[in-house]
């Protein structure tokens, strides 16, 4: 039967319904079911997040300067960005505000982590799935030195370095023991790159795994360690001494020089490899121009990396702030996090229980009841589900809207925006690899569009990186070496009772923290974050989210082997932990499992 | 091609030479806190060993173990996985999905019954089900099971999966429990940690591949030889602990000049790791070094003790009658008196050793093996 959704697409559920359960290469667990018309084209997606956790109940009635550690835990892989959130919702509620060099220190460690996710994410999540590793088997390595050598000054590109890599690989495939490669889609049709691309590419996927372990190493200098380095309510942690007696047990000149030669690694990295290697790549794929979804029509970014301390204002903001709706690019929305008309959750489609489910919630006000029922149309049982009924309850994923709209977050609405808004930075780096590709604007909304954004920002953010640092040390030569404010520490300071909101960019999108502060103590904590509106079910007026409207009209070169789903779900870089972490006010098992 | 190749044979058809791969094992040794003498046993052992399959599940988690095992410098996480391993299934970064995924559990069930290893991050919630958290459209726990009834041994990676971590934190809204609570057939080494040290994670892989035992386990399932002693008791702001001199508050001249951050709350007395000593990401810090109190997060429920900021103050950290508070107490009257105390406290520790402290002990630390004792820091 084929329907029209309000946000103007067409699904149709006739043809054959193909499970993708688990979806890998992602961080959590997700599935995704889709029906395909007798041409294998993707006529309808349905979205699933198959887990949850339950942190926002288990955040109740805690110290609200621990909560930065609670909700760091919701993501391993974008660590730390839940807790800068968390940080700036406690002391935008408690009125708190933070030296500058901890402001800068902050946005040194949000850079880091976007240069290492985006670099991380292309390499090891996604890049399998446009890089055939057995066909790299055939390439020429003098072929692909010329190649390298073509698109990059990166030192490590003789036909030497090349054969050396095909020997490994080729003796690593022939053992039979193929670990992480095992049952890939190799051969796919839908693979275009030619072998010496290929073998270019696993070179770099292998180089790419030993460098991203020297990035973080940004974190562990300001935060102790990574994953998970330790933030604070009201500044940063680490001290600053540069002169004095007990120098070494503070952050001081070696300190500094260490995260700067670092920053400087990641540059030649990011610019030389990972850069020439998306443009390449996509040169292949021009063709493939699939996967648009909701990036052409609706987007929406918070805003993050404030030039100075203490100033929330979108001007001060050096990721872009806004909403765009109805594919109107000449107009940018303010967005106001703390308006209970803006955002709203609802619940309609998702395993969780409303008062009025034909109503969304603002995030302060959220409630959170599951309630995990399965639609008639189920196939399978409660504990082994075959096929999922749409038309009921499918996930454990809320459905976020900004006035109405389901909206696509992200590094392509980061730069769809920073576009529209006309902001150098963002526009001229788009409209160079438009012109390098000999692309139309259009052509940025799609799934390799998604993936060029997060390579332009990785870029972007590690020239940041540089910037931060240098302006840390300028601050530190003017004599300031201030990193953080404890006059309001103590919560006998506190008013009795507060709210706040506290945002960041994380590299999957724009993401918010809501907190009620009462007597000292969290009384309601509740996040929205970028995989929730990205991978969010229907609403109850049957708007599709992000990742379901971006898989439509999508052929599968091999209905068996979902290679071209996996593409478009990737290019999202979903994180379920993240999206599925709410739970009950009261924390009990508040329903049976039925089929109805 | 035979499927059980030896490590060296698979390191030398990676074009790796046979001093690099004696370089190797110095390393690893060193890293395992063996010295060099072991090295050729090493050596030997990965001569004549063969790969072994491993299968990574994931249950409620964050993924922070996944990422702390990237991180590795020695041996690198690339030779573990080419080399050392053969992980099979991992569903962060293998390139299949859906049903080609799951076939792999268990066809690796079928042909390598009785030897692979099952490692497990996250752990599995009992509530709804189990249905909060599904793969395949079943609940996790029945892919844990399964997956476990024909494995050789367990690794619980992280905190989840060795005590249950955030999401079992009070009220525990999934019912989310360790491995052990739900697997009671298999040997189950536990690398607790949010998350464990890449380097802790790969040594003990490498020691249970070279040696072919699970390393020695104290009474609650962790290796010793990384498990054994607390924070605190290798911990470079020791001496200012010792002379009563704490950073009373953020960013003030005692945090600038690294003293002891026991007062803004730091778990380093109660916390058994090896973070003081093997530190992170290549040794470049550690939590208290970077300004920050450790938040104890090696150890079972630490979720649940309190603010991160609260000091432990039940711990007689001393192992006598005065504990740090008093001594803080002191050390903020003159100078005098905190070295007078730390005197008075130093020498009452020459008297009660050997025997009253974890390190000093010849035989291990007593405190380890008691759950009770050791969460207090408590002397036996």
């Amino acid at each position: 039967m084929s329907i029209q959704t309000p946000n103007g697409f067409t699904l149709d559920n006739a043809g054959t319904r193909v499970v993708v359960d688990p979806v890998t290469r992602i961080e959590g667990h997700l599935r995704c079911e889709v029906n395909l018309d007798e041409h294998n084209v993707i006529r309808n997606a349905v979205s699933t997040g198959t887990m949850w956790r339950g942190l926002e109940v288990i955040l109740k009635g805690r110290d609200p300067r621990d909560a930065w550690a609670f909700t760091e835990r919701i993501c391993g892989v974008c660590t730390g960005t839940h807790a800068l959130t968390s940080v700036r919702a406690v002391e935008d509620a408690l009125g708190i505000q933070i030296p500058e060099n901890a402001n800068t220190i902050r946005n040194i460690m949000q850079l880091t982590l976007q240069s290492h996710d985006h670099l991380v994410h292309f390499y090891h999540l996604h890049a399998l799935d446009w890089v055939d590793v057995v066909s790299a088997l055939k390439a020429d390595p003098k072929a692909t030195s010329v190649l390298a050598q073509s698109i990059s000054a990166w030192p490590q590109s003789s036909p030497g370095w090349f054969r050396d890599v095909q020997n490994r690989l080729k003796r690593f495939v022939e053992s039979g023991q193929l670990g992480p490669f095992m049952n890939g889609y190799w051969g796919n049709p839908a693979y275009k790159l030619p072998p010496e691309a290929n073998l270019m590419a696993v070179a770099h996927y292998l180089e790419a795994l030993d460098f991203q372990r020297e990035i973080v190493k940004i974190h562990t200098v300001y935060g102790g360690k990574n994953p998970h380095p330790n933030w604070l309510v009201g500044g940063v942690p680490c001290a600053i001494n540069l002169d004095d007696t007990g120098a070494v047990g503070a952050v001081n000149m070696e300190r500094l020089n260490l995260v700067s030669s670092i920053i400087d690694r990641t540059i030649d990295f990011i610019d030389q490899v990972y850069l020439p290697d998306l443009l390449a790549i996509a040169s292949f794929y021009k063709d493939w121009t699939f996967g648009g979804g909701l990036s052409s029509q609706s987007v929406m970014s918070y805003g993050d990396i404030p030039e100075r301390a203490n100033d929330n204002s979108a001007a001060n903001q050096l990721l872009p702030r806004g909403a765009i709706i109805n594919g109107n690019l000449q107009e940018v929305h303010d967005v106001d996090l703390s308006d209970p008309a803006q955002i709203q959750e609802f619940v309609a489609h998702s395993w969780y229980t409303y008062e009025d489910e034909q109503k969304g919630l603002h995030p302060w006000d959220g409630v959170t009841e599951p309630n995990f029922v399965l639609g008639p149309k189920t196939k399978g049982t409660k504990t082994n589900i075959q096929e999922i009924d749409e038309d009921a309850k499918y996930s454990w994923i809320k459905a976020p809207r900004w006035r109405g709209h389901a909206m696509e977050v992200g590094p392509l609405a980061r730069w769809v925006i920073g576009y529209a808004k006309g902001m150098p930075e963002f526009k001229e780096p788009v409209e160079k690899v438009l012109t390098d590709l000999n692309l139309p604007v259009t052509a940025l909304f799609s799934t390799l569009g998604r993936t060029a954004a997060r390579g332009l920002e990785a870029s972007w953010a590690v020239h940041k990186l540089r910037y931060f640092q240098d302006k840390l040390v300028a601050n530190l030569k003017a004599g300031d070496s201030a990193t953080a404010n404890a006059t309001k520490w103590d919560p006998s300071t506190w008013p009795k009772e507060a709210r706040g909101v506290g945002t960041t960019e994380a590299p999957r999108g724009a993401l918010g923290h809501w907190i009620v502060i009462k007597d000292g103590r969290i009384e309601n904590y509740q996040a929205v974050v970028p995989t929730t509106w990205n991978g969010s079910p229907r609403d109850p007026a049957g708007n599709i989210g992000a990742f379901e409207a971006a898989l439509l009209n999508t052929p599968l070169a091999v209905p068996d082997q979902p290679l071209e789903i996996l593409r478009t779900l990737h290019s999202f870089d979903p994180c379920l932990a993240c999206s599925t972490h709410v739970m009950s006010p009261d924390g009990e098992e508040l329903t049976r499992v039925k089929v109805r | 091609m035979p499927t059980t190749e030896t490590f060296y044979e698979v390191m030398r058809r990676q074009g790796i030479t046979r001093r690099s791969f004696l370089k190797f094992c110095s390393l690893t040794a060193t890293a395992l806190g063996l010295g060099p003498a072991y090295s050729a046993q090493l050596a030997a052992a990965m001569e004549t060993k063969p790969r072994i399959p491993v299968l990574w599940l994931h249950g409620l988690e964050c993924t922070c173990c996944s990422e702390s095992f990237i991180r590795s410098a020695h041996p690198l996480v690339k030779d573990v996985v080419l080399s050392m391993i053969s992980l099979d299934y991992d569903d962060t970064i293998m390139a299949a999905s859906g049903h080609q995924a799951e076939a792999i559990v268990a066809e690796i069930r079928k042909k390598y019954k009785g030897n692979y290893i099952l490692a497990v991050e996250g752990n599995a919630p009992l509530n709804q089900d189990g249905m909060s958290c599904f793969i395949a459209g079943r609940p996790f726990l029945e892919q844990l099971k399964e997956a476990a009834a024909d494995c050789k041994a367990i690794i619980s990676w992280g905190s989840c999966a060795s005590w249950g971590c955030v999401q079992a934190a009070h009220p525990n809204p999934t019912q989310a429990v360790p491995i052990h609570k739900v697997i009671h057939d298999k040997p189950i080494i536990k690398v607790p940690g949010c998350p464990p040290i890449a380097e802790v994670m790969t040594a003990v892989v490498t020691y249970m591949l070279t040696f072919e035992r699970i390393p020695e386990l104290d009474r609650q399932g962790r290796p010793k030889m990384f498990y054994g002693q607390r924070i605190h008791d290798k911990c470079y702001r020791r001496p200012h602990f010792d002379a009563g001199q704490f950073v009373e508050s953020w960013d003030d001249e005692g945090a600038r000049r690294g003293y002891c951050l026991y007062k803004m709350g730091c778990k380093g007395p109660t916390t058994y790791n090896a973070c003081s000593t093997v530190r992170w990401n290549s040794g470049v810090s550690f939590p208290i070094q970077s300004g920050h109190g450790c938040i104890g997060c090696s150890e079972d429920g630490f979720w649940d003790k309190g603010s991160f900021y609260d000091h432990v103050t039940d711990t007689r950290v001393f192992g006598v009658e005065l504990n740090a508070d008093r001594v803080g107490l002191a050390a903020a009257g003159t100078v005098g008196a905190a070295v007078a105390v730390h005197a008075v406290a130093s020498t009452i520790q020459r008297v009660r050793q050997p025997g009253d402290f974890g390190d000093r002990t010849p035989g291990g630390n007593p405190g380890a093996d008691d759950p009770a004792k050791q969460q207090t820091g408590e002397r036996s």
